[in-house]
C-alpha cells in the first residue's frame, strides 16, 4: 500500500540525483504533496512560493521556459481550480514544457471536505487544447507515467491521490501517452476505471466473476489523449459499459467515453462518480460509500443494466 | 546610438502602430503609445539578444501588459524578428499576428494579454539564470492598471524572497485604464513606497526622457537588487487627440483620425 503522492515524491528524488535539472515548486504544501524529499536533498531545486498558486505556476513556467525539467506541485483544487487561467493562458498557450503534478484529488481527500476536494480537475483540464492529462492508479504506474512525462513536451496534469492505494502493476507493464491497460478478457461488459477507482474496479470484476459475469477493467491511466481504439474494442466486444471515478460525472472519465461512443459507436454508458454535487467532511471510505463509488455500487449497476 | 537616432525610432514605431491599429480596425493605441520609449531603449540600447547555446536569448523580455502588442510588434519589427509589411495584417484571420502576443510570433518569449501574470514568468527566467549562473536579464513590462490584479504583489514577494536581482520591471504609469482614471478606479496610493516596501529597489522616471530610461536600468543592475522602474507616462503619447484620453485605451480609428495622427507624427 501506497499512495501515488508519495510514489511522487519518491521519483523526483531518484530523478533528482540523475539529473540537475529537474526543478521543482511547490506552494506550502510541501510535506503533503511530499515534494519536501526532494527538498530535503537538494534545497537548492526546490522552490516554496508559498500560499500563491497563480504565481506558482507562472514563476514554473518562467523557469521551464528556460530548459529546465520543472514539476510544480499543490493540491488539485489549487492547481486546476485557483490556477486554471495561468495553466490555460501561459503553461498551454504558450506550449511550456511543464509537469503539474496536482495532489489530494477528488473525494479521497476525506475530512478537509468539499472546498478541498477538487472533483472537477479533469473537466478543467480536458478542454485545454495541447493539455496531456494522466491519472495514475498506483505508486508503480505513476513513476512509470512521470518518466513518460519527462519525455513528452509540452504541459502535462498528472492527477495524484492522498490516500494509499494496493499496488495493482508489477515493473513488467509498459505505459504510453494515450495508452491503457484492460484487465481481462470477459465479454459480458467492460469497467472503466481511473487512478482511486481501479483497484474498486478490480475488486467488483472478482465478485461478478463469481456470479457468473465474465467482465474485463479498463485502466484510463492516459486521459488526453484517451485510447479511443481501447474504448471501441471493448464497446463492440462487450454489453455492459460502466465508468467509475473520483471526480464528476460531468467532464470526467464518463462523459470522455461517451464522447467516444457517441461519434464512433454509439451504445449506452452507466457513469459513477459525483452526481453533480459537492464532497464533504467525512473518511475517503466513508465518502466513497456515500457518493456510491463502491464495488457494491458497480455489482448493482451491472447487474441491473438495461 | 544617440538621442536623436531613438526618437526616429520610437516616431517610426509610433507611425507603425496607428498604422496597424487602423488597418485592424482594433487595438489599444492608448497604452501602445505610452510604453514606445521603453520599448525603443530596450530593444535598440540595452537587450543582449542573441542566445546561448540552449537557443534562449541571453536577455529575455515579457510584455505583461499584453495589449500593447502592437507597439511590440513594431519594436521586433525594427529588430528583424518580423517583416515591416506583415504589421499591417494585425488581428486579421488570415495573420499570425494575434491581437495579443503569442510565443508563436518569432521573437516573441511568452504570449500573453491576461493580466497581472508577467512579472511571475520574468521572475521564473531570472531564476533559472540565478540558479545556473548564467549572464543576462529579464526585462517586463506592466502597465499600472494591470497591477491592480493581485497575482502581481505575490510575484513581488517572490521576487525579494529569492533575490531576483536579474529581473528589471518597468510599470508604465499612464494613470489610465479602461474605466477611467487608476487613481479613481481603484488608487495605488504611494507607488514608489508600496513597491519599496517589498524589499524592491524602486525608481520613478520619466518614461518618454531616453536619458532617464537609459541610466534607470543602469541604476537598476547596479543595485543588485530586483529592480522596479515606475515609469510615468501619457497615454496615447505622440498623438494629440488621444493624449491622456481613457477612451483611447482600445478603440480603432477613423480614416480622419488616421489621417490627422499620421500628420502630427510626420506623414505617412
Amino acid at each position: 500500500m501506497k499512495s501515488t503522492r508519495k510514489a511522487y515524491g519518491e521519483f523526483l528524488v531518484e530523478k533528482g540525483r540523475q539529473d540537475k535539472d529537474i526543478i521543482v515548486f511547490d506552494a506550502d504544501l510541501a510535506m503533503a504533496t511530499c515534494t519536501n524529499m526532494f527538498k530535503q536533498e537538494f534545497p537548492d531545486r526546490h522552490f516554496d512560493i508559498g500560499i500563491s498558486e497563480q504565481d506558482m505556476v507562472g514563476t514554473a513556467c518562467g523557469m521551464a521556459m528556460s530548459s529546465k525539467k520543472v514539476f510544480a506541485s499543490t493540491f488539485a483544487m489549487f492547481m486546476a481550480g485557483r490556477a486554471y487561467e495561468q495553466i490555460r493562458n501561459t503553461a498551454a498557450y504558450s506550449h511550456v514544457n511543464i509537469n503539474l503534478c496536482a495532489t489530494h484529488a477528488g473525494l479521497a481527500v476525506g475530512e478537509d471536505g468539499a472546498t478541498h476536494q477538487c472533483i472537477e480537475d479533469i473537466a478543467l483540464m480536458n478542454v485545454i487544447p495541447t493539455m496531456k492529462i494522466f491519472s495514475p492508479a498506483d505508486d508503480i504506474s505513476t513513476k512509470k507515467i512521470l518518466n513518460i512525462c519527462l519525455k513528452e513536451d509540452g504541459p502535462k496534469y498528472v492527477r495524484l491521490g492522498r490516500s494509499e492505494v494496493p499496488t495493482i502493476y508489477d515493473n513488467s507493464y509498459e505505459f504510453k501517452l494515450g495508452g491503457s491497460h484492460t484487465f481481462g478478457t470477459g465479454k459480458a461488459g467492460t469497467i472503466f476505471a481511473t487512478g482511486n477507482t481501479l483497484n474498486i474496479a478490480l475488486e467488483a470484476k472478482e465478485v461478478l466473476e463469481n456470479l457468473g459475469k465474465d467482465v474485463r477493467v479498463v485502466d484510463l491511466y492516459s486521459i488526453k489523449p484517451i485510447d479511443k481504439e481501447a474504448i471501441l474494442k471493448c464497446a463492440k466486444e462487450t454489453d455492459i459499459l460502466l465508468t467509475i471515478e473520483d471526480h464528476s460525472i460531468i467532464g470526467g472519465i464518463g462523459s470522455i467515453v461517451s464522447d467516444v461512443l457517441c461519434t464512433e459507436y454509439p451504445k449506452k454508458l452507466y457513469k459513477i462518480g459525483v452526481k453533480d454535487k459537492f464532497g464533504k467532511s467525512g473518511s475517503a471510505k466513508e465518502l466513497y460509500e456515500l457518493y456510491g463509488l463502491t464495488k457494491e455500487n458497480i455489482i448493482d449497476k451491472f447487474i441491473s443494466f438495461k | 546610438m544617440n538621442i536623436r537616432e531613438l526618437e526616429i525610432i520610437a516616431n517610426n514605431l509610433r507611425k507603425d502602430v496607428i498604422s496597424m491599429i487602423y488597418h485592424a480596425k482594433s487595438g489599444h493605441p492608448g497604452g501602445s503609445l505610452s510604453c514606445i520609449e521603453i520599448l525603443t531603449v530596450l530593444y535598440h540600447v540595452v537587450m543582449d539578444l542573441s542566445e546561448d547555446s540552449k537557443g534562449n536569448r541571453i536577455d529575455r523580455f515579457i510584455l505583461s501588459k499584453g495589449h500593447a502588442a502592437p507597439a511590440y510588434y513594431s519594436v521586433l519589427s525594427s529588430k528583424g524578428f518580423i517583416p515591416h509589411e506583415d504589421l499591417v495584417t494585425l488581428r486579421k484571420v488570415t495573420s499570425y499576428l494575434e491581437g495579443h502576443p503569442s510565443n508563436k510570433i518569432n521573437g516573441v518569449d511568452c504570449s500573453s494579454g491576461s493580466l497581472g501574470q508577467g512579472l511571475s514568468i520574468a521572475n521564473g527566467i531570472g531564476l533559472s539564470k540565478k540558479i545556473s549562473n548564467e549572464s543576462g536579464y529579464v526585462y517586463c513590462l506592466l502597465g499600472d492598471g494591470e497591477i491592480e490584479e493581485g497575482q502581481f504583489y505575490e510575484a513581488l514577494m517572490t521576487m525579494n524572497k529569492y533575490d531576483i536581482s536579474n529581473v528589471i520591471f518597468f510599470i508604465d504609469n499612464n494613470n489610465l485604464q479602461i474605466d477611467g482614471k487608476v487613481s479613481e478606479i481603484k488608487p495605488h496610493l504611494d507607488l514608489k513606497n508600496k513597491i519599496e516596501s517589498f524589499g524592491i529597489y524602486t525608481q520613478v522616471i520619466d518614461g518618454h526622457d531616453f536619458n532617464e530610461i537609459i541610466s534607470s536600468i543602469d541604476y537598476a543592475k547596479n543595485s543588485k537588487k530586483p529592480s522596479c522602474i515606475i515609469a510615468n507616462t501619457i497615454k496615447g503619447k505622440g498623438v494629440s487627440f488621444m493624449e491622456n484620453q481613457a477612451a483611447w485605451h482600445g478603440k480603432s480609428l477613423n480614416e480622419e483620425q488616421y489621417m490627422q495622427a499620421m500628420k502630427e507624427l510626420g506623414g505617412i
